[in-house]
């Protein structure tokens, strides 16, 4: 990992923890931001951490960008000898996959996908090398995902898995991107899976969509009431593989403002997991079932 | 005290300064595209520099006033009528109770700001009322305005009708618009010919560009400098790992089409950036319509400083003017 550090015009600093994705470097960025934020520095305006980057926007009226660029690596080792551990929450989050509105909708757009013949799922069970796509939905479920960005639109998390770097999923993004995607549908692009907040444009890979809402700006949903948005960065995820009967009942419950997410409290620890991946994910998957 | 939407025009929506503040949550700051422009509409009628205008592309919406008011027009250049009275822009004039604000078609320009004394009143979200349509936040229930809608208006404050910009403070795009760069980002990605060539090229702006960005085309792709992608990044030479993209950021997908990011930038994702629009020139660009001539000019971090502080003092100027 070699940090890089970069002037986006005369407001922005942008900070790559490393060039490709990992554990670790999602880790770094987002005790970077910690750092950030707990040394108020003068003129920082807003903070987001991303995948394996983040940045930060500042008033150069109130301070000078060489200076800001000084504070922040100022920051680097503080950042590089924090405990890579947090109390987070884990969510399980229902998914129906295969679901008639996505399949509707990547029907429709079928000649900017690589693969015109078949379905989102058929093509990323097949260049993932799984038989069948329900191996392939088993393998996206099976293990948590740490949020590790939200963003793009209106509260839109992207997620990372929690396995070994030779048990990641990777499938590309469309050719070119969709002007319509179902709002809540469960994306993937490149090693990410993601959550579209709103309809609208996308050029992730659709498996399914949930019937949990997750961005709500009139605030009527029951746990959104506090904020329009569900997710931050460090959040964990179980989806949770759901029927049609099963979807059904949820939307009704979100409708009847009755439905709440299962949510737990959790220690995540990157040494340990690193150690033992199984028996961390067992014990994060437990504690859903606690309580 | 309210006005009612005769015809909305093309797109108008209500907009701010913006809601900074939730961009790593992926809400944008959104706001005026040309900042200026409100600012002084909201100079000329008495109101704080951030209250609520109306900004309309391309062409203007039909206004009926239930009250009397004063109002000022800035930005792009369109005819505008008070019934058939036409009005000068970038100059407070008043409108009776009963009477209709119409527009002629745009001259120059692309967002004309309508700033009305007292400014557009409807609900604050995440503390503006700018709209954000993509969220369905602020302006009228999230949404650009509509015919029939009633656009209520807050206290107006004190402004002297006939109060006019003068026309050296005025600021609009040139021909070819000059866009000013910092490059960096993923500047390296490219080669030395493509970071060259990026700068001599004629480009035109593109029919797609909204309030989410601009898209430029008819330059010469750009080349990449070969490298193994990094995981998590995908397979296009254009792709990163998904990171964040700054207000003014340039990407390039595919190499092809530069697309800048505006006011409501979406707020990451994985295409590669050669550089940002420094904030002086952001404004320019809501001023360009499709199909006009640009070039980018290459700067470095103590000319974007300098041209931040020449708008800085030039907004002085015009607050000196009309007080």
């Amino acid at each position: 990992m070699k940090t890089r550090y970069s002037f986006g015009g005369d407001e922005h600093i942008f900070v790559e923890v490393d060039e490709e994705m990992s554990l670790d470097a999602f880790f770094k960025s987002l005790s970077m931001t910690n750092a950030v934020r707990d040394s108020n520095i003068e003129g920082v305006t807003e903070i987001c951490p991303a995948n394996a980057s983040f940045q930060i926007k500042f008033d150069p009226d109130q301070i000078h960008p060489n200076d800001m660029l000084a504070e922040l690596k100022k920051l680097e080792s503080t950042a590089e000898a924090a405990e890579k551990r947090m109390t987070t929450r884990i969510i399980e989050v229902p998914v129906y996959y295969n679901d008639p509105w996505t399949h509707e909708t990547l029907m429709r757009f079928r000649e900017r996908h690589q693969d015109p013949d078949g379905t989102d799922l058929e093509y990323a069970a097949r260049i993932n090398g799984f038989d069948t796509v329900d191996q392939f939905i088993e393998a996206h479920h099976a293990n948590p995902w740490f949020v590790s960005m939200v963003g793009f639109v209106s509260g839109l998390p992207f997620l990372y898995q929690l396995v070994e770097r030779e048990r990641q999923l990777q499938v590309p993004k469309y050719l070119r991107p969709r002007t319509d995607t179902p709002k809540l549908t469960v994306g993937y692009g490149g090693c990410f899976s993601c959550i579209y907040s709103v309809r609208g444009a996308g050029g992730y890979q659709m498996f399914g969509i949930t019937p949990m809402p997750i961005f709500d700006p009139e605030q009527k949903t029951s746990y959104l009431k506090d904020f329009m948005v569900f997710f931050k960065p460090g959040d964990i995820v179980k989806w949770n593989p759901i029927d049609r009967t099963e979807y059904d009942r949820i939307l009704k419950e979100v409708e009847a403002g009755t439905y709440e997410p299962k949510i737990a409290e959790v220690e995540f620890d990157l040494d340990a997991f690193n150690k033992d991946i199984e028996g961390t994910n067992a014990k994060l998957k437990e504690a859903l079932n606690v309580g | 005290m309210s006005v009612k939407v005769i015809k909305p025009g093309l797109l108008t929506t209500v907009q701010d300064l913006g809601r900074p503040g939730y961009f790593h949550l992926g809400i944008p700051m959104g706001g005026a595209m040309d900042r200026l422009a409100l600012r002084a509409g909201n100079m000329l009628v008495g109101n704080d520099e951030d209250a609520a205008a109306l900004e309309a592309v391309f062409m203007g919406p039909e206004l009926a006033f239930e009250a009397d008011a004063v109002v000022a027009v800035t930005g792009a250049e369109m005819p505008i009528f008070v019934d058939d009275e036409e009005q000068q822009g970038w100059t407070a004039f008043e409108i009776k109770a009963g009477q209709v604000l119409s527009f002629g078609f745009l001259k120059s320009g692309a967002r004309a700001y309508i700033a009305i004394s007292g400014g557009i009143d409807t609900p604050p979200a995440l503390g503006s009322r700018s709209t954000y349509a993509i969220g369905a936040l602020g302006g009228v229930n999230g949404r650009a305005i509509a015919a029939e809608d009633v656009l209520p208006l807050g206290q107006a404050g004190t402004s002297k009708t006939g109060a006019t910009v003068p026309p050296e403070l005025r600021r609009g795009p040139g021909s070819p618009a000059e866009l000013r760069v910092l490059p960096g980002l993923y500047w390296h990605r490219i080669t030395e010919a493509a970071q060259e060539h990026f700068f001599e090229d004629d480009w035109t702006v593109a029919p797609e560009a909204d309030r989410m960005g601009y898209r430029f085309r008819n330059g010469r792709p750009l080349e990449f400098v070969e490298r193994e992608q990094p995981f998590g990044a995908g397979s296009d030479p254009s792709n990163i790992v998904d990171g964040c993209y700054p207000y003014g950021s340039v990407q390039v997908p595919g190499g092809t089409e530069p697309i800048v990011l505006h006011r409501d930038a979406v707020s990451g994702g994985g295409y590669f950036m050669i550089g940002t629009v420094i904030s002086a020139d952001m404004d320019l660009i809501g001023q360009l319509q499709p199909h006009v001539p640009v070039k980018f000019v290459k700067v470095d971090m103590d000319t974007a400083l300098d041209a931040r502080h020449e708008r800085a003092a030039q907004i002085d100027a015009m607050r000196a003017a009309l007080r």
